[in-house]
């Protein structure tokens, strides 16, 4: 196997004693593999574990998202597919090669098994997280291509349609994604191209998108980041060392049950235009209010600081609700939805500019969750009923996917219990 | 039209063993009497006077019965190409010799020239020493030089055709004819891309031609039939490209690729295919990129096909690959026949688009692996 970086010798191992990020990770429970956390932004982490990496990892500040449709017909071709994106996968987020010849110890006259871009980078925190789309159990045509529609948790229901929903098909949806986050760019990318290229003939892609300035935490040693309207995101996220709510909230269990995915978790990914154009002419206090907090501190309104409990009944200074009935933060708060709570782990994008001259930049909305019948479709319904925010974003694509358990080890791969 | 295949200067002169090139002006020696073995080609049926023969130059002497224009071909395993004859019209018999070692063939016929053709066993007995696996990659420049001679016959045949359409001013017929013509030039471009100064001139698009360059060729016609439709003053271009196009056709039969071009041919065809015939920008004017793609495809196949006995014995999982991925790309790209040829390029929707771009990639990626198989 060829190191990107010969000074790695063994990956995720986590630098002992630095600060920050790396001793929260040391309190980290019920996050099993994630809870080696990066000591350093070049870090590796580890790939193996009782839950994929990808899910309570601390964000990484950039992401490359890809959803593929299967187009082989054969069973035996996806789960080998799956055994190489696997190895493939150990070896990338340890900082090898994509493949066991690399980048450039091949023969001259064929070409190599890694594409070569990430040569001479660390491992910079790449994760590398699948999931399994409801049409890989059965086609919207009610085909079961692979035997597996018997599988299919039932908590994998395809999303209903929310009010105001402007979903473009062509970037929704999917059979499988990956979802590759590092705080190199250049890394998470040279991830999915050389997963696409080891898919060619088994997968197509379908979409995918990048991301940056992740928009939640998803650990107290990390601040909260801000999304494009300018406003911190994710401070009642569930984070990390948050073990028990992750054991309640994150993880499905056996219970749940469908056994292939215990220790797994449900994702759903929603790409959320915003008008930033109309946002930005608005003014300070009316954004506030939309949001429910204040801009610079992010403290819910009436309170002082960011992480204050919030009080929704607090009075305003006028005698109404310091924190407005159709405030995002109100609408989106356990406290308002029985308390549900789900693990963001989005990305901001900007995707150039359209047509009319308007930057095409928004959320990539990520959300892990264990059932997102229970946590993620009575949230998205209130807000799509009564957000006032709805004013100034477009939910363009959304997709649900089921993403396994951790991989146990070398022996071990992707999904190999639902294909058991 | 992209840069030099390099020839590596090790891999030139190779000696060629056993098979030689063959035409209609052989003298006709069968290893049996009662000469060439004769072949009725119908629009329906492909009747071979006889299933087998001895080993050593056969030959078989086809008369077209049917109304199509029809074709004949001797394939060994994998489709590869032991001789064929293309261009077989109605009531005029052709000749074709082909040197066969014992083993098992298969006689084709192809009426209307599309499809796998009408198929039938065909044994040649006899005791021949088994080749040596550097013979057999010899042998592959042979049988590839063989099929770029089959090629080149008929690309003369059709491009003069064309021409002829385009100076008397048949609109109708030049436009029927040019995706015909370029099918063979399309099918043996890593031939033609050796003679760089040859290709544009004779395939250059109008954003490709250099500075100081004159737009001509196949696409300046293609451009003023299918825009204007004013070709009165393309007599010129089109005699320019029938002088063109005659000495790519000396050239290229006097060419020898070596085994490592050949594999590296075969790649470059389906990069030809993912670049240029999906996208639509080979024929933008006539959106006739589907014949160019299944040309490109067909040619792309042939390589892979003359290297293929020596791939076998080194690769056999990446014949295995590469035989699956051929008929998928095949499969697919036959949900767009329309008649005898294909669909227009922009007849055709972003899905079905994509699907063959995903069929291509899987195609190319392990006909990338065979230079590196057979070096």
């Amino acid at each position: 196997m060829v190191s990107r970086r010969k000074a790695l010798t063994l990956a995720g191992v986590g630098v002992a004693g630095a600060a920050g990020v790396a001793a929260a990770a040391s309190v980290l429970s019920g996050g099993g593999e994630s809870a080696t956390a990066s000591g350093t932004a070049a870090d590796a982490i580890t790939f193996y574990g009782e839950h994929q990496a990808g899910i309570v990892t601390p964000a990484q500040d950039r992401l490359h998202f890809v959803a593929f449709d299967v187009i082989t017909k054969d069973r035996a071709d996806l789960i080998e597919l799956l055994q190489k994106w696997t190895a493939a996968a150990a070896r990338m987020t340890a900082g090898h090669d994509a493949g066991v010849i690399g980048a450039v110890s091949g023969i001259a006259e064929a070409p190599p098994d890694d594409t070569g871009e990430a040569l001479g980078l660390p491992p910079s925190g790449l994760t590398l997280t699948i999931g399994f789309g409801p049409s890989l159990f059965r086609t919207a045509d009610g085909v079961d291509r692979f035997g597996l529609a018997a599988r299919r948790p039932a908590a994998l229901d395809e999303l209903p349609a929310f009010r105001g929903d402007a979903l473009k098909p062509e970037i929704s949806g999917g059979d499988l994604c990956i979802q590759a986050c590092a705080n190199d760019p250049q890394v998470a990318v040279h991830a999915i191209r050389n997963l696409a290229r080891i898919g060619f003939g088994k997968v197509t892609m379908r979409y995918s998108q990048l991301g940056f300035g992740r928009t939640s935490s998803t650990s107290r040693a990390q601040a909260t980041p801000r999304n494009l309207m300018g406003f911190k995101d994710g401070t009642n996220n569930l984070k990390a060392e948050d073990g028990d709510l992750l054991t309640e909230h994150l993880w499905a269990a056996p219970a749940d049950g469908t056994q292939w995915m215990a220790g797994g978790s449900y994702l759903v990914t929603r790409k959320i235009r915003m008008v930033i154009e109309t946002w930005d002419r608005t003014s300070l206090g009316e954004q506030e209010a939309i949001i429910g907090r204040n801009k610079g501190e992010g403290a819910p309104l009436g309170h002082a600081k960011e992480f204050d409990q919030i009080d929704f009944a607090r009075k305003g200074a006028d005698g109404g609700p310091a924190i407005a009935m159709d405030a995002h933060v109100r609408l989106a708060h356990p406290e308002q939805n029985g308390g549900v709570r789900l693990l963001r782990r989005g990305y901001n994008f900007v995707d150039g500019s359209d047509a009319l001259g308007r930057l095409d930049a928004g959320l990539f909305f990520i959300a892990y969750q264990r059932d997102p019948r229970k946590q993620f479709v009575p949230v998205q319904r209130g807000l799509a009923k009564s957000d006032t925010l709805n004013e100034y974003i477009r939910h363009e694509s959304s997709a649900v996917w089921a993403c396994p358990p951790g991989v146990t080890g070398p022996q071990d791969f992707w999904g190999r219990a639902l294909f058991a | 039209m992209r840069k030099h295949l390099l020839v590596p200067a090790a891999l030139l002169g190779l000696t060629a063993f056993g098979l030689t090139g063959c035409g209609t002006d052989e003298p006709t020696s069968t290893g049996e009497a009662g000469g060439p073995i004769a072949v009725t080609a119908s629009d329906s049926a492909c009747e071979v006077a006889r299933a087998e023969s001895a080993a050593g130059t056969v030959s078989f002497k086809i008369s077209n019965t049917g109304s199509k224009v029809n074709e004949f071909y001797i394939y060994a395993s994998g489709d590869r190409v032991m001789g064929e004859k293309e261009n077989i019209l109605p009531g005029v018999p052709v000749e074709l010799h082909v040197e066969l070692p014992a083993g098992t063939y298969e006689a084709a016929c192809k009426p209307g020239m599309v499809g796998d053709g009408i198929r039938s066993k065909f044994t040649v007995t006899g005791s021949a020493a088994p080749l040596t696996s550097d013979q057999k990659l010899a042998d592959a420049t042979t049988s590839y030089q063989r099929y770029v001679k089959s090629q080149t016959d008929a690309l003369l045949v059709k491009t003069e055709e064309f021409v002829n359409a385009v100076k008397a001013g048949d609109v109708a017929k030049a436009k029927a004819l040019f995706p015909v013509a370029r099918t063979y030039w399309e099918r043996i471009e890593p031939v033609a891309e050796i003679f760089g100064d040859l290709d544009p001139k004779i395939d250059g698009r109008e954003d490709v031609v250099t500075e100081g360059m004159a737009f001509t060729g196949f696409h300046r016609i293609e451009k003023d039939l299918w825009t204007s439709g004013d070709i009165s003053k393309d007599g010129p271009i089109a005699d320019q490209l029938l002088t063109d196009v005659k000495e790519i056709v000396t050239k290229a039969n006097a060419e020898k690729l070596s085994p490592l071009q050949l594999a590296n041919g075969a790649k470059e065809l389906l990069d030809e295919v993912a670049t240029g015939k999906i996208t639509g920008e080979e024929d933008r004017y006539s959106h006739t990129d589907l014949w160019d793609f299944a040309a490109n495809v067909e040619g792309s196949k042939a390589a892979v096909a003359a290297l293929r006995p020596a791939l076998e014995e080194r690769s056999p999982d990446l014949v295995t690959k590469l035989d699956a991925a051929f008929k998928t790309v095949e499969t697919t790209l036959a949900k767009h026949r329309a008649g005898d040829g294909w669909k227009l390029h922009n007849q055709l929707s972003q899905a079905e688009l994509k699907e063959l771009s995903d069929v291509i990639n899987a195609l190319a990626e392990p006909i990338s692996q065979v230079a590196g198989a057979i070096k």
